[in-house]
């Protein structure tokens, strides 16, 4: 048997190898060839997920993207890639009778985070409801407008990431390009993500958003200390978020939101540190947590001081 | 039986020896006395341990925040300016000021020291400086106090685990009246109905 069908099966398989093998060799030279005239096409065709990078990939993505941010916007970039910090797990605490709506806090974040103006972008949504009802999230409504704020009888709740120890978000990625770092925020690998925008309809708290457009942040003024992670300028097609600011947080600031708001209702600090704010907050104050029963256990508390 | 508080104590002693202040002299040796006697204040109060115990990791408070010229109190409040110690409505000067914070039982001079102007006054007479001013809302505002100290209540900025800058309660809340004023908001966001994508 093995002999009537040997020759036959080895010419096929020559012939089909042989083509395989010089097209397989010639395939990379076709983008090549095409793709020469935008630089660094290949590194980042074959780019892996920012988990899998090793520290001398990071630096080499890092300086290609600052030399792209530096053409693009005419301005020098630094982009952090620091990884989660150690012994910490980031956390947040808004004290909900303190805000008074004035939406500092959304703007701020739109200037350190480089948002985008045109479509317009907002990682935070200051929600206005009836005082007298509490938290009641099928009355309220980000599109308030009134003259002074805080309006007669309205309560106000700012919404953002809750960055969720059981993120439903970091779940449904299929590419995993969306997951909990070490510290506790959520992040997003903008060359991973695929735009599938699971991770929009899985998020309970509307935090996601994703790029419809090109993103327009506003170009002068434009915030240049950024990390890969975080502020960094994004591409149409991905998915972003709060992060915490981690370009700043990891370099031992507040996030640009803390220090934007003028009344302090915003907390942020280390919860494995038993003298930081949030610890304090949890221990002296009672917190709750948005959409508990949806056990997605948000590191982002809200209280009345 | 005498009962002496110890404010009376110092302002009648300084009754006494007023003269010694109203020449020309004795008013620059006063005032060099003074700023070292507050100096002194200052830094007894950053060795302080009852403070906020983020002041270890490098609190700062900024200045309180005087209206433009107004102090020292004393460049007006001099000897020529005998103190009133009578409630009243005031008239000739500091007519502005309208005081809405529990003003059925008080007055200036209860938080103002009749004796040291640039000083506050405490309920039980201490003086204490103006950079010091939590010490004197914390009389009745006691478990705010508390959350200020941990950097609960108010706003903190720098750094979450290093130095951080605090504010003074009177930076936030007007002392003669610290109920909190409206203020203009940033635009509300595009309803999504609004927003057109530019391709």
């Amino acid at each position: 048997m093995t002999d009537k069908h040997t020759p036959k099966t080895t010419t096929k398989a020559c012939s089909r190898r042989s083509f395989l093998k010089t097209a397989g060799k010639a395939l990379p030279a076709v983008p090549l060839l095409s793709m020469q005239t935008e630089a660094g096409f290949l590194e980042r065709f074959f780019q892996k997920n920012f988990k899998e990078l090793s520290t001398r990939e990071k630096d080499q993505i890092v300086k290609r993207l600052e030399q792209e941010y530096e053409k693009e916007y005419g301005k020098k970039f630094t982009v952090g890639a620091e990884p989660a910090l150690k012994g910490v797990q980031f956390a947040y605490a808004l004290d909900l009778s303190r805000c008074i709506g004035c939406r500092k806090c959304v703007y701020g974040c739109v200037t350190e985070n480089n948002l985008s103006i045109d479509p317009q972008i907002h990682w935070i949504r200051v929600l206005e409801m009836d005082e007298e009802e509490g938290v009641n999230l099928h009355n309220a409504t980000p599109y308030y407008n009134h003259k002074k704020v805080p309006a007669e009888g309205k309560a106000y709740m700012p919404v953002q990431c809750q960055h969720c120890r059981n993120a439903p978000c970091t779940k449904v990625c299929p590419v995993q390009a969306t997951w909990l770092d070490d510290d506790g925020i959520v992040v997003i690998d903008y060359d991973w993500c695929i735009g599938c925008r699971y991770c929009i309809a899985a998020c309970p708290y509307g935090a996601r958003h994703f790029n419809w457009a090109k993103p327009k942040p506003k170009r002068e003024g434009i915030n240049t200390n950024t990390h890969y992670l975080g502020n960094r300028p994004r591409m149409k097609g991905v998915v972003e978020k709060c992060t915490f600011c981690v370009q700043r947080t990891r370099k031992g600031k507040y996030p640009a939101c803390v220090e934007a708001c003028p009344v302090g209702a915003r907390k942020f600090g280390n919860l494995l540190d038993p003298e930081s704010e949030v610890s304090y907050i949890l221990k002296h104050k009672r917190v709750f947590i948005l959409k508990e029963e949806l056990n997605t256990q948000p590191k982002f508390y809200y209280f009345y001081g | 039986m005498y009962f002496f508080r110890p404010d009376q104590i110092s302002y009648k002693m300084i009754l006494k020896h007023r003269n010694i202040f109203s020449s020309f002299w004795g008013a620059r040796i006063f005032i060099v006395v003074s700023i070292l006697i507050s100096s002194l204040l200052l830094t007894s109060f950053s060795a302080d341990t009852d403070e906020p115990s983020s002041d270890k990791l490098g609190v700062q408070v900024p200045p309180p925040p005087f209206s433009e010229d107004i102090f020292p109190c004393s460049d007006c409040h001099d000897e020529e300016q005998p103190t009133n110690p009578n409630r009243r409505e005031l008239e000739e000067e500091h007519e502005d000021l309208v005081l809405k914070h529990d003003e059925e039982n008080r007055w200036c001079l209860d938080c103002h020291s009749p004796i040291d102007r640039d000083s506050l006054r405490l309920a039980n007479g201490t003086h204490i400086g103006f950079e010091v001013s939590y010490k004197l809302c914390g009389q009745c505002h006691g478990p705010k106090l508390r959350d200020w100290k941990a950097g609960v209540h108010g706003k903190r900025t720098g750094s979450w685990n290093g130095a951080k800058q605090y504010l003074l309660c009177a930076h936030c809340h007007n002392p003669h009246q610290p109920a909190f004023k409206p203020i203009t908001p940033l635009p509300a966001p595009f309803r999504p109905s609004e927003i057109r994508l530019n391709k």
